[in-house]
């Protein structure tokens, strides 16, 4: 069978879950090799094989940390020389849709960018993507190359399926361009213990109805009852009450959880080109014309500052 | 001292109108208002910011690639006050990829001059925001991509990218390209003046055979990828709404459990 490369999104050889669900996906279409690079690219092997890779390709060199992007190309495109794969499947983020775009155009290749789902067709795999805010949905393929494809997280249920996951060291030779961008300083993220926003089962979200950076502990306190992760609109994020990196919208992290709950938010088009997909939506909002209502399974037209507490209240006396 | 900033802004459907597919797949462009993408409008912000905090010579060009009624997307860019346009425009570009876009891009680009390429971080109607990084591969420059703070000083770019796991200080050499996100800084509204100056600033028009690029390498037969299915999709089936008396919590609790949400 074909092989699929798979590019991982790890942090020190801890797997994010997107990639695990790239490897659902790749099976789909083929034998999934994955490919790991930097610092602890190792450890990622035993995770790896469990959710089906077959092989994991892998290389360290303190280029990948110390240097933007490029350096990912020069490994992934040698990791393509090595394997000549069917398919190149990378995960969603920022970074990773600039590292498939670079390899795409460096192997003469089509590029699809923020599939939501992915599978074999009579001329190669044939990925679904969500556009124009997911109004329409589109099924397009790559015509001319070997088919580079970058998927968003939440698009495949992860499913365990054991393989070898042989480790195999893999040949990179940094191009000229790899040390061009220099990263001088970096200052890594504190980590609130909530789920990761784009990964996360449910996402409470505020918005400009919150009012305060002080006010977001009500939908915090939500969200923790919940074991959800905690979005903000636009205008929450630009009147500084919450950070951006929780920013859900179209210049945000677009989301598509089983369950969204929108409080104080509107629903303009920005925001709900980031939301829209979610499988259950609910909103809470004093304004019966929003039009967030006109998506929501659920809605209450109500002030959040008694809606919220009493729900939270609520789900903390039936979880007892 | 010059430096030759090239600001790349796309010309989209507005995506507060109805937007559609027509019949061979691409954006439908009759049917919506067009407007210079608004992420772009950080991209030319950040341009005229460089200038102003430059003791060089600065010289800020705008270029965008799409049909006629594109000029309006250049000369919102002109009236904000970028120097000049070029307008590349042809037939032949109709359904074009990403891959051909920055073909399109690139040699533009290489053809006006630049020191400087300052992008969106993504467009509004494609939001593939891969286009910066394309350019850096195609032009074999660095990429200094999806910054919130950006300065340019004795021929070195620096910049902040604010990633999921880490915030990153970046550098690189010119020439360079960058793409800004709207973290950036809030654009600046065309003053009337703006408005009346840019009617007399330059807009170069260019086709394919000015950038020695052959037909088939762009638009829909040149496209290294194919749609073939566009589907509108169904509109939500209008949900339960309720009115707060004083138990909106406790219903919605309900809700959640009868879903097996809790
Ligand atoms: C290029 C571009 C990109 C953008 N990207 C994004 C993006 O990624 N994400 C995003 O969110 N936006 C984005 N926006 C902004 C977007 O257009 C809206 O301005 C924004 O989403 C509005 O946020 P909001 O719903 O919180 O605020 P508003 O639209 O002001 O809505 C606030 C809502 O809260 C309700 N409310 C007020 N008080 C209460 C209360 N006590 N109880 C209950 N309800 C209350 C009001 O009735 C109202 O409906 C973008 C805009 C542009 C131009
Ligand atoms: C809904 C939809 C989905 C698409 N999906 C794909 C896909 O998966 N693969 C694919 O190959 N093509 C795709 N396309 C086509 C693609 O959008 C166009 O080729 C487009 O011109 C460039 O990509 P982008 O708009 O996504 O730009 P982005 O990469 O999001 O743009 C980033 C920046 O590049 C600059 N830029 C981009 N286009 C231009 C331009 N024409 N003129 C000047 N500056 C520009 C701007 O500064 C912009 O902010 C899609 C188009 C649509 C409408």
């Amino acid at each position: 069978m074909a092989e699929v490369l798979v590019y991982v999104d790890h942090v020190d050889g801890a797997v994010r879950k997107p990639t695990l669900e790239l490897l659902t996906l790749a099976r789909r279409i083929g034998e999934p090799v994955a490919v790991a690079l930097g610092a602890g690219a190792e450890n990622t092997a035993a995770t790896l094989a469990e959710h089906g890779a077959v092989k994991v390709l892998t290389h360290d060199a303190s280029e990948y940390a110390d240097y933007l992007v490029v350096p990912k190309v020069d490994a992934l495109q040698a990791a393509v020389e090595a394997v000549s794969p069917a398919a190149v499947l990378v995960p969603s983020s920022a970074e990773g849709k600039e590292v498939a775009a670079r390899l795409a155009l460096r192997i003469g290749s089509g590029i699809i960018t923020d599939a939501v789902d992915l599978e074999a067709g009579d001329e190669g795999p044939v990925a679904t993507q969500s556009v124009f805010a997911a109004s329409f949905t589109t099924k397009s393929r790559v015509s001319t190359g070997t088919p580079v494809i970058t998927v968003k997280p939440n698009s495949a249920a992860v499913e365990a399926a054991p393989a070898a996951g042989a480790v195999e060291a893999l040949a990179v030779t940094f191009s000229a361009q790899a040390t061009g961008t220099k990263v001088t300083g970096r200052t890594a993220r504190e980590s609130t213990g909530r789920p990761e926003l784009t990964e996360a089962a449910i996402v409470v979200s505020g918005g400009r109805g919150v009012n305060g950076a002080e006010n977001f502990a009500i939908i915090e306190a939500l969200a923790d009852s919940l074991g959800a992760a905690v979005g903000a609109s636009r205008a929450a994020v630009d009147a500084g009450w919450y950070p951006h990196t929780n920013q859900v919208g179209q210049t945000g992290k677009s989301v598509s959880p089983q369950l969204y709950i929108a409080n104080g938010i509107s629903g303009a088009i920005q925001h709900r080109a980031g939301m829209q997909t979610s499988k259950t939506i609910v909103a809470v909002n004093k304004d019966a014309e929003a039009p967030i209502f006109d998506l929501v399974d659920y809605g209450v037209v109500g002030d959040l500052f008694d809606v919220v507490p009493q729900l939270t209240e609520e789900i903390k006396t039936r979880k007892g | 001292m010059s430096l030759r900033i090239v600001v790349t802004v796309k010309y989209v459907p507005d995506a507060t109108g109805d937007r559609h597919f027509a019949d061979d797949l691409t954006v439908d462009r009759d049917d919506v208002d067009g407007l210079l993408s608004e992420l772009d409008e950080y991209a030319v912000e950040q341009a005229l910011q460089i200038s102003e905090n430059s003791d060089d010579d600065v010289e800020i060009t705008v270029l965008t690639v799409g049909p006629e009624d594109a000029k309006d997307a250049l000369r919102k860019a002109l009236s904000m006050g970028a120097d000049k346009a070029i307008h590349v425009e042809d037939d032949d570009l109709h359904g074009t990829d990403v891959i051909g876009t920055s073909l399109v891009l690139a040699k533009a680009i290489e053809k006006a001059g630049y020191d400087l390429v300052i992008s969106g971080m993504a467009s509004t109607d494609g939001t593939a925001g891969v286009v910066p990084a394309l350019l850096a591969e195609r032009l074999g420059v660095p990429q200094v991509t999806l910054l919130s703070e950006v300065s340019v000083e004795d021929g070195t770019v620096k910049g902040r990218r604010d990633g999921d796991a880490a915030s990153e200080q970046l550098e690189a050499a010119l020439p360079a390209v960058v793409s800004v996100t709207d973290q950036s800084g809030e654009a600046r509204y065309p003053s009337f003046k703006g408005i009346m100056a840019a009617k007399k600033k330059p807009v170069e028009s260019w086709d394919l055979s000015d950038l020695d690029i052959e037909a088939e390498q762009v638009g829909l037969e040149g496209s290294w990828t194919a749609v073939d299915v566009a589907n509108e999709r169904p509109a939500r089936t209008a949900g339960t709404i309720v009115k707060d008396e004083g138990e909106g919590g406790k219903q919605l609790a309900e809700y959640l459990a009868s879903q097996k949400f809790i």
